[in-house]
């Protein structure tokens, strides 16, 4: 479970949460085209959505979190995308709160930010030169570097909060490792699909090449 | 089923035609003094108002405990390990483990308050229609770009709900079970895919067809928003009950 309910970490932690998440959030939404809200909004959607299934793994299921795909997808935009999905979940599905928000946001945008700046090039250049093994293995990356980034986060706002959660911190970080195995693999089925079926989706540099001609079309728009 | 029903299931009654500004702020203004109450006959007393304004509210039970259970695990997880990893007066002995009184009235602390939010946001948010609670948030001075991205995902999650769940009746229909195994995850990482690659064709079409109408870079919110008399008494009601657990603390030090 990658959100953390309300009421359980201290106000200090609270308080810097917040303001990473409103700053991040202010960053990435005035770098957010205006012509480019319905795609974030379709991802955060298919997210969202995404993030409902139960993912048999073991004895029991999982729901994955997809953050480690979503920077790969998005970029910065996936910091309003997934606050936009956090708020739906706290409210419809009671999973954190309000002022935990921001909290559990950076949780979950932070390693999302690290994926796509440590793979997205990476994977960019194997997609243009057709190496499928590395295809498959960056995108298994970007799915244990998100999971386990969300898991290290929740433990250290948690032991940040109050040394006595060290235990439940611990026991917490075992519960992910089913999450991130499966994460892993399918993240990695993702990512091998995409490639396959609509590799513009992931091509960093050609994609905003292509995009320029339409950016100054929407200049004009604006 | 799935995703493309996110309000809660209510009777009609005040919460859910009030301005929602109204109910943004009252939740708001829970949730802080959630957050400065500390001691358990307060918080008590919080819960009891959260489950107050859920009969106000008119929500089903049902949904009730099924939003109480999804969350309960990582309570229960976080909140049994206190009482023995807390130092303070030693209450009961376990395994050679002792339980401090100090973690266990910590550990009911944080249990109360938990519980009390998510009834709370159940009673006063998830009853209201997300759009509406889109209009409230703008007219409460949220950025024009996040509440038109907020109300995008909302539209966006119906749709691709129903889309996810045509793809999925088609494994269906082909035997598909899901198991736990290598074949079920790549199953599932090209649904995933699947629906990622549609989704995104399906944005381009909406600015196209956006750009089509002459989308000038802002959209307009229907303004119906309308503050009555009855919405800042409703407001003035919630915030006096929301405090007198706060007032009540303040007695009890």
């Amino acid at each position: 479970m990658a959100h953390i309910p309300e009421g359980v970490v201290s106000a200090p932690v609270l308080i810097t949460g917040g303001v990473i998440a409103v700053a991040a959030l202010c960053y990435a939404v005035r770098k957010l085209d205006y012509a480019k809200v319905p795609h974030a909004a379709v991802l955060a959607a298919c997210f969202f959505v995404a993030s409902l299934i139960a993912v048999p793994a073991g004895p029991s299921s999982v729901h994955l979190l997809l953050n480690g795909m979503m920077g790969l997808l998005l970029g910065w935009t996936a910091v309003p995308a997934i606050m936009v999905a956090l708020v739906l979940q706290a409210v419809f599905f009671g999973f954190g709160g309000p002022l935990v928000l921001g909290v559990n946001a950076v949780n979950m945008a932070l390693p999302a930010l690290i994926v796509a700046w440590l793979l997205s090039g990476a994977l960019s250049n194997a997609i243009a030169n057709g190496e499928q093994r590395k295809i498959y293995l960056l995108g298994g990356f970007a799915g244990l570097i998100g999971v386990v980034g969300t898991a290290t986060m929740v433990c250290l706002s948690l032991i940040a909060s109050s040394a006595a959660y060290l235990t439940a911190a611990k026991i917490i970080a075992v519960t992910y490792l089913p999450l991130a195995i499966v994460e892993a693999l399918v993240t990695a089925t993702v990512v091998g699909f995409i490639a396959k079926v609509a590799p513009e989706m992931l091509l960093k540099t050609r994609v905003e090449q292509a995009l320029q001609p339409e950016e100054q079309g929407n200049a004009e728009v604006l | 089923m799935l995703a493309s029903q996110l309000q809660a299931q209510h009777h009609l009654s005040r919460f859910s035609l009030s301005d929602p500004r109204v109910n943004i702020l009252a939740a708001g203004i829970f949730a802080l003094v959630a957050v400065l109450l500390t001691q358990w006959p307060a918080l008590m007393l919080l819960l009891g108002l959260a489950l107050l304004f859920n009969v106000m509210a008119g929500t089903r039970w049902r949904s009730v405990i099924k939003r109480l259970l999804a969350f309960e695990t990582f309570m229960l997880l976080l909140v049994l390990m206190l009482p023995f990893s807390m130092p303070g007066e030693t209450w009961f002995r376990l395994f050679g483990l002792s339980a401090t009184i100090e973690g266990a009235s910590q550990a009911l602390t944080i249990l109360l308050r938990a519980n009390a939010v998510v009834l709370a946001l159940l009673a006063l948010l998830a009853i209201r229609e997300p759009v509406s609670l889109g209009y409230g948030a703008a007219a409460l001075g949220f950025p024009a770009k996040l509440i038109h991205l907020f109300m995008m995902t909302v539209r966006y999650i119906q749709v691709l709900g129903d889309e996810f769940q045509r793809l999925r009746n088609a494994m269906k229909a082909r035997a598909f079970e899901p198991a736990s195994n290598w074949h079920t995850w790549r199953s599932y990482g090209w649904l995933m895919g699947m629906l990622l690659v549609r989704s995104m064709e399906r944005a381009q079409r909406i600015v196209d067809a956006m750009r089509c109408r002459g989308f000038d870079g802002s959209l307009y919110l229907r303004s119906q928003l309308l503050w009555r008399k009855s919405d800042s008494l409703l407001l003035l009601g919630l915030s006096l009950l929301a405090l007198v657990p706060l007032v009540w603390q303040q007695f009890l030090e």
